[in-house]
């Protein structure tokens, strides 16, 4: 099979030309030289199956960073048959470098110019027939964004590919080091010919919300009230929609599953429906709010306003090793862990996407939240109730900050930080929906197989001796419960919070069910039965604990797939743990000493 | 001697040179930092921040680490 690579600098709209060229057939792959994954999609061009794969954006092809690498190692372990260069129309000047150097390993290439909606706003004009003649290869205006030109490029590319089998001569980019000032040489005679660019944009929207976006003061606060308004969006479009599946997942079960297993033995109907069938609806209901997180983050990260957030936050990052990208995601961890884990992706230096990973895990997701309100509702007056929660925030930042001051030693970074600022863009919706559809595609792949591998465990150990009461402390995990008290009876959790806080261990959407399971009771009656066997100490020295151990399994799926690194899901795991001990303990000791 | 770093929001100078290692360096050009190409810094952020430069028809925000190698002439 033939195959074509997509290559470009960062913000250049490849992906997006990617996307739109593979539709939603791309698929992740390993390639021969590299570590990490890149997409690849099997597309149809002139009659042909055409293998097509999109490399990271890089700035150069001799630099250092690990993208840069990825792509010469690319190049230097799997012959291509063309490459299409994407360009910005708007920075050619700057970004024809890459082209040339391309040029000089001799490929077969097709150069895309994008963002030529861009580029005609601002005034740029380019001769791409002039610049195809004296650069001897096609030129195409396009816009990836909403698809201009992209026939007339794919025909380009057709044309190539069906003239020749050759593939390309990776040995020769060593010469090419050489050649940097013959380069610089030719790119500046190019422009000088080719491009007429005006001394200043005409379009200066960007710059005018920058003035207010980027305020000396008030810069913070919009940015706060923003990811606010953002977090406010999708909690309360999300929460009516997950709602309803989870009431349509119910409704399936008491109308279609039971009846259908009521004449099957005991043992499958519990695994089938009490096992398997709610745990992964659990996950199932979650799906809403996780396409939704998807969707916005995918929106303000093409917005470019992540940029502009890493430029404000980045002075207080820096101190603890991260920077303000990091900062970003944890703020989307708030709402769901495993995004935000994947989220990391934008950072390029491996180091920070560690330490930012191993940070995440500690922010107070929607989950954990849940498990919060119906403690607090439990235990404490209603008085009380909104300073525990804030307390408990406190609590998340205070721990995730203190982690990133410990490790930054370990992970030291030493990419510099420099950023390119892509002006302000409007992704179009179809851009989002695809990239979020991608998103929730891997999600539910690689969560489904861990979930349902949990939930049966700890239906096992919940229902197993069979001849003692499900969910007992003389089940098998009751006894874990009894094993574990050394460690859990100095932080004030009982056999029964035990229990829950191993379910929690899967997802903490199961804590709350799985209190009610524990004492055979629902609601007001629930909640009031717990008040008489704990006390609020115990209740929020259980809170601390499921507040900073790790959130859920597919979390530490995502941790162990993002990092590629099974020390390093161990490292995640027994930190959070260790420290959700220690500050349970402080806690609980302290506040036993003082007499509470 | 002027580096990049000691400009303030609003002025304009020219890169007389990039002391930099390789890998800094080519980063630095790759996104347009050459020697004698004008530049203006548009902001800088609160608390020693970032910086906020832009070069042609690039903007680039880079920590002071960075400008503290890439000398310039102010104008």
């Amino acid at each position: 099979m033939k195959r074509i690579a997509l290559l470009g600098m960062p913000n250049t709209g490849k992906s997006t030309l990617f996307n739109r060229i593979s539709g939603a057939s791309a698929r992740v792959g390993n390639w021969p030289g590299i570590t990490v994954d890149l997409m690849s999609a099997k597309i149809l061009l002139g009659g042909n199956i055409v293998e097509l794969i999109d490399l990271p954006g890089i700035y150069d092809l001799h630099g250092f960073s690990e993208d840069e690498q990825v792509v010469r190692h690319f190049i230097t372990n799997n012959p291509v048959n063309l490459l299409v260069v994407l360009l910005n129309s708007t920075q050619i000047d700057r970004q024809l470098s890459l082209l040339l150097q391309i040029k000089k390993l001799g490929f077969p290439i097709v150069l895309a110019l994008n963002m030529a909606d861009e580029a005609k706003r601002a005034g740029i004009t380019i001769d791409t027939e002039s610049l195809s003649q004296t650069l001897g290869l096609p030129v195409i205006q396009i816009s990836a964004k909403y698809g201009d030109g992209l026939p007339k490029a794919l025909e380009a590319a057709t044309s190539i590919i069906n003239q020749q089998d050759i593939t390309t001569n990776p040995q020769s980019i060593s010469l090419l080091l050489k050649e940097e000032h013959d380069i610089e040489h030719e790119m500046h005679e190019l422009i000088e010919q080719h491009v007429q660019i005006p001394a200043t944009l005409n379009d200066d929207t960007t710059d005018k919300i920058d003035k207010l976006l980027l305020h000396k003061w008030f810069g913070l606060p919009l940015f706060f009230a923003a990811m606010f308004l953002l977090f406010q969006f999708i909690f309360t479009v999300g929460a009516p929609i997950q709602d309803g599946l989870a009431w349509l997942l119910d409704l399936i079960r008491t109308e279609l599953l039971d009846p259908l297993f009521t004449n099957s033995p005991k043992w499958l109907s519990g695994l089938m429906l009490d096992g398997i069938y709610n745990g992964v609806a659990t996950v199932a209901a979650f799906v809403p709010i996780i396409i939704l997180f998807f969707l916005v983050m995918s929106m303000v990260e093409d917005s470019g306003y992540l940029s502009r957030a890493a430029f404000l936050m980045d002075a207080i990052m820096a101190k603890m090793g991260l920077d303000g990208r990091g900062f970003v995601m944890m703020l989307m961890g708030f709402g769901c862990n495993v995004p935000a884990i994947m989220g990391t992706r934008i950072m390029r230096s491996r180091n920070m996407r560690l330490l930012t990973m191993l940070v995440i895990p500690l922010s107070l997701c929607s989950a954990r939240m849940q498990v919060f309100i119906f403690m607090i509702a439990a235990l404490f007056s209603t008085s009380h109730a909104p300073l525990v929660l804030f307390s408990l925030y406190v609590m998340s930042f205070f721990t995730m900050f203190l982690t990133a001051v410990l490790f930054q030693s370990q992970y030291k970074n030493t990419e510099p930080f420099i950023l390119e600022l892509p002006p302000y863009r409007f992704p179009t919706p179809r851009q989002i929906v695809l990239r979020g559809w991608h998103e929730v595609k891997h999600f539910l792949n690689r969560a489904s197989k861990f979930i349902v591998l949990g939930v049966v465990l700890v239906w096992l150990l919940t229902n197993f001796p069979s001849n003692v009461a499900p969910a007992s402390v003389e089940t098998y995990a009751g006894q874990i419960g009894v094993f574990f008290a050394p460690i859990l009876d100095p932080i004030g959790i009982n056999h029964e919070l035990a229990i829950a806080l191993i379910f929690g261990f899967v997802a903490k959407e199961i804590v709350v069910g799985a209190l009610a399971v524990i004492y055979g009771l629902q609601g007001d009656a629930l909640m009031a039965q717990m008040a008489t066997q704990i006390d609020w100490v115990q209740a929020m020295s259980f809170m601390l604990f499921t507040l900073i151990y790790t959130p859920c399994l597919s979390t530490i799926a995502t941790i162990k797939n993002e990092s590629k690194s099974t020390a390093f899901m161990w490292l995640s795991i027994i930190w959070s743990l260790g420290l959700a001990w220690v500050v349970s303990f402080a806690f609980y000791q302290g506040a036993r000493l003082l007499g509470f | 001697m002027q580096f990049l770093s000691q400009l303030k929001a609003g002025q304009q100078a020219v890169i007389s040179a990039i002391e930099a290692e390789e890998s800094l360096f080519h980063r630095l050009s790759a996104l347009g930092f050459r020697v004698g190409k004008p530049l203006s810094i548009m902001r800088r952020a609160s608390f020693n921040g970032p910086l906020h430069v832009r070069l042609g028809t690039t903007d680039v925000i880079l920590r002071v680490t960075e400008a503290d190698r890439i000398q310039i002439n102010a104008i």
